[in-house]
């Protein structure tokens, strides 16, 4: 196991390496002036220049990608010029809540898909499959800002079932302490149902919303998976033997499906993580991915550059993870790895 | 600032819950990435962060405008001093004995000094601003005992007394920021940054940058204690969310709404609406008069009379701002800032005068405007090109966007553009000082050079100095005339700064910043 | 499906397709209902200015924002423009960013892919990198990134979109040309004297052509939602110019205030373009999919 963990991280370095180079030189190539737009309205080229060499912008290319690389051993991703914080801080105290609401989207959706693609499977060519497969279609073909304001107008506006879409808490919730930093979890530790209570109904439209966009590949590769397994010897042999079919679906085939499905989850995040940016902007939500876009309107290099960063060093922890999973659900796999 | 040259942004801002708590829901740009004025390129929120937890020398007064209470541009009244004795080349404030800190230390003479030096040398925009008003060196500001200090002239300027009472002359506790200053940063900068060190109504309590801003009353204010215990400032981005939040009575206060929005929260008689045109601003069409075609007067001419003025005013505005076209042909020119054209949409006129111009075909251009506000430019400019196509004159719209709209300003080779100026300080021709003269500030945007303009404008300025009302009249009205005959910008409309309220909600006021005044906000 | 395959290897495949396609379609009800929204979208694409009952860039404020009724089907945006015109108009603009998306990426991801699964070795390890590196970004980052640096026009857009797509066709194409690489019609043709690149263009290409087209349906849709949620944030097409996307985002905030018909249409001709393309995709997929068709 260890051995499979170094070798897969070994073979991360240099995609890791590709996404430094590329992301220095994108956020170099953005227009806009960002000491023009920092040293205020009315700024005259000389305090311009005072605040290039401040930045240290008036270096060459090279020298700035030296700098960055060094501050960069040292865990120094720089400040954000738009919010005046440390970009490591801000990543770390956003972070939780991109990935407790990309997550609970995950959850929600493999809830509902799982199932979906079952009974699609089995029940293969009826009404069930093709209405599945409509459903889930739909899904995808949804863009999530679309879905997300609807749901909104739908659920807070016109029905009043759902909170403010305000972020995380309402405002006159605390915050729980952090331990994990998933508000869920942490108000479940500090024993406080309330807030628990309430940071689940801020979180269930989100990620409502994520999940819709997401039962598509799910359901999609569960029935495909779980048809090959349904015609494999092993079920046939099963059913022969006159198992009911609840318990061969459920407990021989099923079993047998997860593993192309656990492969997916990879590259579902993935996906997820992307639109998660639209889906925070639509909810305020606190995230990595609306501090992102805020700074990449704004030509604030540091937020942009910590923010790939954080999200390929979490793909490949990511990606780790599902391995070793795969290692687990599957025997045969950790042996050959 | 003299100069605020981005129209807010639509922030909201809301007081609810028991006991006075009060919390405010603005937008992710409209949150303060700086406490501190003073500090390096902090943004607009920043400085209602500022007016709001510092207090300065002086201060305007109320009157009443329309029913809501207005700063008087024309009056002053002690903050932190408690008289004020101007001479022939000085002022002297005496301080309020009863003026302390919010960590309790009496504000002194030396705070004040401290204070006005660092601002006249920080540099940036607080340097800027204060040049603005003839306040430029440190040996300006003299220490004449613990509680009494002098501001020495260097020239005569109408200016120097309103610009002591924008945000930039702040007073800070200077103890307490130089025990936190470093060697590299003498001014404490980076301590400002995140603490608010002042003696003002409010104190921020917290501050998580991009999501939300806590702001706790000062129980020993100067000024009496504040209405509202806290202030709660939160992010939200969707301007369809911040409507719902207000009509679901989750916000209290909103301001800057699409205008569409406004109009509707005002018929439904829900909610009070309260619309206020910015003081000293207007939004325009300019065009660069250094290059073809529009170095021609009568193409600009044509321009001026080819805008589809009333349908912006209808369909982009919903009828919230304030017309600057179409004055009657009678009208004399006023002693007043902004006042409308005479022009009006003519398209028969304007392709005659396009066919003088040697253009009978028309021309090609671009027409740029900034993607932060583009609630209203996007359709202002679609209207634009349309009502232009149909005299020939083919466009294409650039969308800027934001962090890039600054440096295409300041390149000054848009052919073409909308954009909104408003000054802090509310006088003609200090608006035509830095829209309009030779000197080619950032915000003559269209390169206007005029000897004739540069002489109406430098003789109002010297005649205000001195009280010469004549010649200040004339020049005044010479340099509008002018403006208008050469319109090398087209003005368009006046903006409104709106607020919707809650009904039980009270005490806005409007201030030459156009953002909140927190202390006199109430709820109940 | 109409690229001739060299019939070395099967007998007739295109006549065997053709008659499979004919199943697959009787037997799926819905991939037929997919084939038929793909005509009226194209038919949208191609005769769209010339079909729509007004101009969709003349403005009417008089008329603005008025709810859908015999006039105005869909009803009429902020400046009084007709929202069914508009929609139908931008039906070309929409399809064409995801068709040259596609085919940019095709054609450099689907031979990156073929070259990398064909040769191996180094062209396999270098490219190899080149898509796990993208694939590390969150892809619609990426894009944003790309069109902000690049600057706000269609054609960047269109880059956009190919370059976060590449990845993925790289490893179809990849994995699709591995399995080929020794097999008898390869061999056959390298017997003969062929090139390793003309073998690569002449067999293998037209050979993994059927897998591609499904890859090619699947990403039409997500290209289009890309290039809208592009929009939505403002780095989109320039105004006045009709796009779903940017409908959508200038009619989300009048959602609130009860003017839903100006969001809807555009978001709902979105979805059915999606959707038609996914739809297609999966027909496609049960057609070339030699599990199914045994």
């Amino acid at each position: 196991m260890l051995k499979l963990i170094t070798s897969r991280l070994l073979i991360a370095i240099p995609s890791l390496i590709g996404v430094v180079i590329v992301t220095f030189l994108l956020t170099r190539v953005l227009p806009g002036d960002t000491a023009a737009y920092f040293a205020g309205p009315a700024a005259t080229p000389q305090a311009i220049a005072e605040i290039k060499t401040k930045l240290g912008l008036d270096k060459p290319l090279i020298i700035q990608f030296g700098d960055y690389v060094g501050a960069l051993a040292k865990g120094d991703l720089g400040t954000s010029l738009s919010t005046g914080q440390p970009v490591i801080t801000e990543i770390t105290n956003r972070l939780p809540a991109s990935a407790e609401l990309t997550l609970s989207g995950l959850i929600l959706a493999l809830v509902i898909a799982i199932p979906f693609g079952i009974a699609a499977a089995v029940k293969q060519g009826s009404w069930v499959d093709h209405s599945c497969r409509i459903l889930t279609t739909a899904g995808v073909s949804l863009p999530v800002f679309f879905t997300g304001l609807l749901l909104v107008y739908l659920f807070y506006f016109r029905l009043g079932w759902a909170p403010a879409p305000l972020g995380r808490l309402d405002a006159f919730a605390m915050a729980p302490d952090t331990v994990t930093g998933f508000y869920l979890i942490d108000t479940l530790i500090a024993g406080d149902v309330e807030t628990f209570r309430a940071a689940l109904a801020q979180l269930v439209i989100p990620a409502l919303t994520l999940a819709i966009f997401a039962l598509a590949p799910i359901a999609r590769m569960t029935r495909a998976s779980m048809l090959a397994v349904l015609s494999s010897e092993f079920v046939r042999t099963a059913r022969a033997a006159g198992l009911t079919p609840w318990k061969v679906i459920i407990v021989y085939a099923f079993r047998n499906a997860m593993l192309p499905v656990v492969t997916t989850l990879g590259m579902v995040f993935s996906f997820l993580l992307g639109a998660n940016v639209l889906v925070e902007k639509v909810f305020a939500w606190p995230g990595i991915g609306s501090y992102a876009v805020e700074a990449l309107i704004t030509s604030d290099f540091a937020p942009v550059q910590g923010f790939v960063l954080a999200m390929a060093i979490l793909y490949v922890l990511l990606n780790l993870m599902i391995d070793i999973a795969y290692g687990i659900i599957d025997p045969r796999a950790r042996s050959e790895a | 600032m003299q100069i605020a040259i981005h129209r807010l942004k639509n922030g909201h801002f809301l007081i609810s819950g028991a006991n006075g708590a009060a919390r405010i829901v603005g937008q992710a740009v409209d949150l303060p990435n700086n406490l501190d004025i003073q500090g390096v390129g902090t943004n607009v929120p920043g400085y209602e962060a500022s007016w709001n937890c510092y207090d300065r020398l002086i201060t305007h007064p109320m009157k009443t405008v329309n029913g809501t209470p207005y700063y008087d541009r024309d009056k002053f009244e002690g903050q932190l001093a408690e008289d004020m004795n101007v001479g022939d080349m000085s002022v002297t404030f005496k301080l309020k004995s009863t003026a302390k800190f919010q960590d309790g230390t009496p504000v002194t003479a030396k705070d004040v000094k401290w204070s006005l030096d660092r601002a006249v040398t920080v540099g940036g925009f607080p340097t800027f601003q204060m040049k603005a008003g003839s306040l430029e060196k440190a040996e300006q500001f003299v220490v004449v005992d613990d509680r009494t200090v002098r501001v020495d002239f260097i020239r005569k300027d109408r200016l120097t007394i309103p610009d002591l009472a924008v945000i930039v002359p702040s007073i800070y506790n200077s103890e307490l920021v130089k025990k936190n200053a470093t060697a590299q940063d003498p001014w404490g900068l980076e301590y400002t940054k995140q603490n608010t060190v002042g003696s003002g109504p409010y104190k921020v309590v917290k501050w998580t940058p991009g999501t939300e801003v806590v702001y706790e009353r000062n129980e020993n204010w100067v000024g009496g204690v504040p209405k509202m215990k806290r202030i709660i400032w939160r992010m939200v981005p969707s301007s369809g969310n911040r409507r719902a939040l207000l009509e679901r009575g989750d916000a209290d206060i909103s301001y800057d709404l699409p205008n569409k929005d406004f109009v509707e929260l005002k018929e439904s008689g829900k909610l009070t609406i309260i619309s206020t045109p910015y003081s000293n601003g207007l939004q325009y069409m300019g065009m660069n008069v250094t290059k073809p075609p529009f170095d021609n007067p009568k193409v600009r001419l044509a321009m001026a009379y080819a805008m589809p003025y009333q349908k912006i005013m209808d369909a982009v505005l919903f009828g919230l701002s304030k017309p600057m076209f179409g004055a009657p042909a009678d009208a004399k020119t006023e002693v007043a800032w902004p006042q409308p054209t005479k022009y009006v949409t003519d398209l028969a006129k304007a392709k005659a005068l396009l066919a003088e111009a040697g253009y009978p075909n028309g021309f090609e251009t671009d027409i740029s405007f900034d993607l932060g506000f583009a609630g209203i430019n996007e359709p202002l400019c679609v209207l634009v090109q349309e009502s232009l196509a149909q005299i020939g004159i083919k466009t294409t719209i650039n969308k800027i966007p934001g962090a890039n709209w600054r440096t295409e300003l300041n390149k000054k080779t848009m052919p073409m553009f909308t954009n909104v100026f408003s000054g802090w300080l509310d006088y003609p021709e200090y608006f035509f000082f830095w829209c309009y003269h030779g000197a080619n500030s950032v915000f003559n945007t269209m390169s206007y050079q005029s000897k004739a303009m540069d002489t109406f404008i430098d003789g109002a300025r010297a005649a205000a100095a001195i009280g010469d009302k004549a010649a200040y009249d004339t020049d005044i009205k010479g340099m509008v005339d002018l403006a208008f005959a050469d319109v090398p910008r087209i003005p368009l409309f006046q903006p409104y700064v709106n607020v919707a309220m809650q009904k039980n909600v009270s005490g806005y006021e409007y201030w030459f910043h156009r953002r909140l005044n927190y202390a006199t906000l109430q709820k109940g | 499906m109409t690229i001739a395959s060299p019939s070395a290897a099967r007998p007739s495949p295109l006549l065997a397709t053709l008659k499979h396609a004919r199943y697959v379609i009787s037997d799926n009800p819905v991939t037929g209902l997919a084939f038929g929204m793909a005509l009226v979208l194209v038919v949208c694409a191609l005769l769209g200015p010339y079909i729509v009952p007004h101009d969709p860039y003349a403005s009417n404020t008089a008329m603005a924002l008025k709810p859908p009724s015999a006039t105005y089907w869909f009803g009429t945006d902020q400046l009084g423009r007709d929202i069914f015109s508009r929609v139908i108009v931008a039906t070309r603009l929409d399809l064409g960013i995801a068709v040259c998306s596609v085919a940019l990426v095709f054609a450099a991801g689907g031979i990156a892919g073929i070259a990398s699964g064909f040769f191996g070795g180094w062209t396999d390890r270098i490219i190899g990198r080149i898509s796990d590196t993208i694939m590390a970004f969150p892809l619609f980052v990426l894009a944003m990134g790309i069109v902000a640096a690049l600057g706000n026009t269609v054609t960047n857009i269109v880059i956009a979109t190919a370059i976060i797509n590449f990845p993925l066709y790289v490893r179809v194409a990849r994995s699709e040309a591995q399995v080929r690489r020794q097999a008898g019609f390869v061999q056959a043709a390298r017997l003969t004297g062929n090139s390793e690149w003309r073998i690569l263009l002449t067999q293998i290409l037209p050979n993994i052509m059927p897998i591609m087209m499904v890859q090619m349906s699947l990403t039409m849709g997500y290209a289009i939602l890309n290039a809208a949620g592009l929009s939505f944030i403002g780095l989109g097409v320039r105004p006045p110019t009709a796009e779903w996307g940017i409908m959508v985002a200038e009619g989300a905030t009048y959602i609130i205030s009860g003017e839903w018909w100006i969001a809807l249409f555009p978001g709902l001709s979105l979805m059915f373009a999606v959707f038609c393309f996914n739809l297609l995709g999966d027909g496609l997929r049960d057609i070339v999919d030699p599990q199914r068709r045994t």
